[in-house]
């Protein structure tokens, strides 16, 4: 009973009542984690008065075995393994009363592959509780004891790449727009505009499902035909993203069965069909050879705010496990929030074997992925051609570049502005594989490539000016710091 | 109709230096390049036939460009790529896959669709080329 002081009997502990959640076992600032523990990272603010350390505490104790007072149940378990321990509390970096506490859990608490319950646990009924005004998951170590027993990725990069015989550059995608109101047949006709143009895919967006204006069917029947054609006119495979989202499962596996028996490569899920859903249509994409495209549809209700929620990278950790092929993580240039360091830190959550812990990354734990396929990362919102050098230096090859107004609002067409970004795309990776600084040079390399490309000239005078520039409410709480020589 | 496969293929054809530069850049990565070649590019014809063994140890790009400018004395109007080869842990697979040699006519594919099923389609993506010559005599 090493967390009972020792001045105190077990009987003492186990009296009725009610005990500082710090003198219940729950806190121990000399434990040192196990290897096969998992490790969460949370943003407590406390309440007015209420001391910090007991704070973190109670959310150790929350998220494990505590309730608001002793029970002498506690006794017929070996409940000093089941208890999560606050092992560090670190005032967060000019951030006056909030405080980062590390709590480690045993792996025993968790049941194998099951995303529901990892997050039931650790994101619990521990939200609300009133001594804490906020509280933030920043991030996890998942031990490759408990990674191990997840299949992850169907397909992942290296699968994705070679099933598509597409290299050495990142993939290009655009969402159908406008979202809503297009019948099957004239949303159909965006699909082979955008792809016979040059894009690799096209997407429908989160909300895109069975509506009046458009049945499901008709949008994967026509869809096909566009994707097929364009495949006959380049040689290229192509795909879209047939968004399979739905009320039921068994209405999500109905609309997946019919994608698959038109021939498409891909299917696209919403976040919002929740966790269980996702590892279902993760197993069924595994047993059919399909690619599984995840769109992060209501995350920014919980990830945004740096004090309360969870933060995105907690939850691509999670996608990576369930077995996403592809899930949106930002582009830090377009129009939807994303700060670049911390981009880049989900980015190499999702494509990375080993993340080294990096704090001006925000990435507070090294992570092993233990060879678990990689996740291709989609950065989607507010894009376009004239950022190519930038988007290619912040991301590398392994990553969708999504262009959807970037592609359907060229003044000459879907076609010319899908060729655009294509060759705006080719000579960008081209130019930094001959050894050029592209970021310095990039807006001289994409005039060069537009000599010979008038979309490309087109697309740079429209959108020359347009960038978002908006402070981000998600940043690091680290700076790097100078590296001793 | 231009094939578009590889990583290149929306840039004007590329000069032999321009080659050079991209190989180099592999090589430079650590992967290993070899040039392979076919008559038959259907978007599923994955094995295109191998002009000899990728070159792992070679680590001039010169090397290489000579390869490509042998194949294309024998196989000069058949398609021909060079692909670069990573063998590191969690990746072994085509790093980079670029044409770098084209048939001066490119006639292209058609869709073939078989109605089922109501309104379905099964479409399967025929080459002209292939349908209309036995392999070795198209182009």
């Amino acid at each position: 009973m090493a967390h009972v002081p020792a001045s105190r009997s077990a009987a003492d502990r186990y009296k009725a009542g009610v005990m500082q959640y710090k003198e219940m076992g729950y806190f121990d600032l000399d434990y040192v984690p196990k290897d096969t523990d998992i490790l969460a990272l949370f943003r407590i603010t406390p309440q007015d008065g209420v001391d910090p350390e007991e704070a973190a505490a109670a959310v150790a104790g929350e998220s494990s075995t505590a309730t608001w007072t002793v029970v002498w149940t506690d006794r017929l378990t070996a409940c000093e393994k089941y208890r999560a321990r606050c092992y560090r509390v670190d005032p967060v970096p000019g951030a006056p009363n909030q405080w980062f506490a590390y709590i480690a859990y045993d792996l025993d608490l968790f049941e194998a592959n099951s995303i529901v319950n990892l997050s039931a646990s650790i994101i619990g009924n521990v939200f609300g509780f009133k001594p804490l005004k906020a509280l933030r998951l920043e991030d996890m170590r998942l031990p490759v004891a408990y990674v191990k027993t997840y299949a992850g990725p169907s397909c992942g990069i290296v699968v994705e790449r070679e099933r598509l015989d597409k290299f050495g550059r990142p993939l290009l995608g655009a969402t159908v727009k406008p979202k809503l109101g297009l019948s099957g047949r004239n949303y159909g006709r965006v699909v082979y505009e955008a792809l016979k143009g040059g894009l690799d895919f096209t997407k429908d967006d989160e909300n895109i499902n069975s509506q009046a204006f458009m049945h499901w069917r008709e949008r994967f029947l026509y869809c096909m035909e566009a994707v097929k054609r364009a495949e006959a006119s380049s040689g290229e495979v192509k795909g879209t993203y047939l968004n399979i989202s739905a009320g039921t499962m068994e209405d999500i596996y109905e609309r997946a069965e019919f994608a698959k028996s038109l021939g498409s490569v891909i299917v696209m899920i919403d976040l919002v069909i929740g966790y269980s859903a996702i590892q279902s249509i993760s197993k069924w994409c595994r047993a059919n050879d399909m690619i599984l495209h995840l769109h992060r549809a209501g995350h920014s209700t919980y990830t945004r705010q740096k004090t309360h929620g969870v933060s995105f990278r907690v939850i691509a950790k999670w996608m990576r496990l369930a077995g996403v092929d592809h899930i949106h993580a930002g582009t830090a240039v377009g129009k939807l929030e994303g700060d670049p360091e911390t981009t880049r830190g989900y980015y190499d959550i999702c494509r990375e074997d080993f993340v080294p812990q990096r704090l001006d990354r925000g990435i507070f734990f090294d992570q092993s992925f233990a060879s678990l396929a990689k996740t291709m990362p989609v950065a989607s919102g507010g894009i376009h051609a004239g950022q190519m050098h930038q988007l290619i230096d912040l991301f590398g090859d392994d990553c969708v570049l999504q262009f959807g107004g970037g592609t359907i609002g060229h003044p000459t067409g879907i076609q010319a502005g899908a060729t655009a970004n294509r060759v705006a795309l080719e000579a960008m990776v081209f130019a930094r594989n001959e050894g050029r600084d592209i970021l310095a040079e990039g807006p001289e390399i994409l005039q060069r490539a537009a000599r010979t490309c008038t979309p490309l000239a087109q697309a740079l005078e429209v959108w020359k000016d347009v960038t978002f520039n908006y402070a981000s409410t998600d940043t690091p709480d680290f700076v790097p710091s100078a590296t001793p020589a | 109709m231009r094939l578009t496969q590889g990583t290149f293929s929306f840039l004007p054809d590329l000069t032999d230096d321009q080659i050079r530069s991209q190989i180099a850049y592999a090589q430079a990565q650590g992967w290993a390049v070899n040039v392979e070649y076919t008559d038959d590019p259907h978007p599923r014809n994955t094995y295109w036939e191998l002009w000899g063994l990728p070159m792992f140890d070679l680590k001039d790009p010169a090397g290489v460009l000579h390869e490509i400018n042998e194949c294309r004395k024998v196989f000069g109007n058949s398609y021909i790529r060079v692909s670069a080869f990573d063998a590191s842990h969690t990746w072994e697979t085509v790093r980079l896959s670029f044409i770098v040699n084209r048939p001066p006519e490119e006639p292209g594919f058609y869709l073939e669709r078989n109605e089922v099923n109501g309104r379905s389609i099964n479409y399967t993506v025929r080459s002209y080329a292939a349908a209309a010559k036995p392999a070795g005599e198209r182009y």
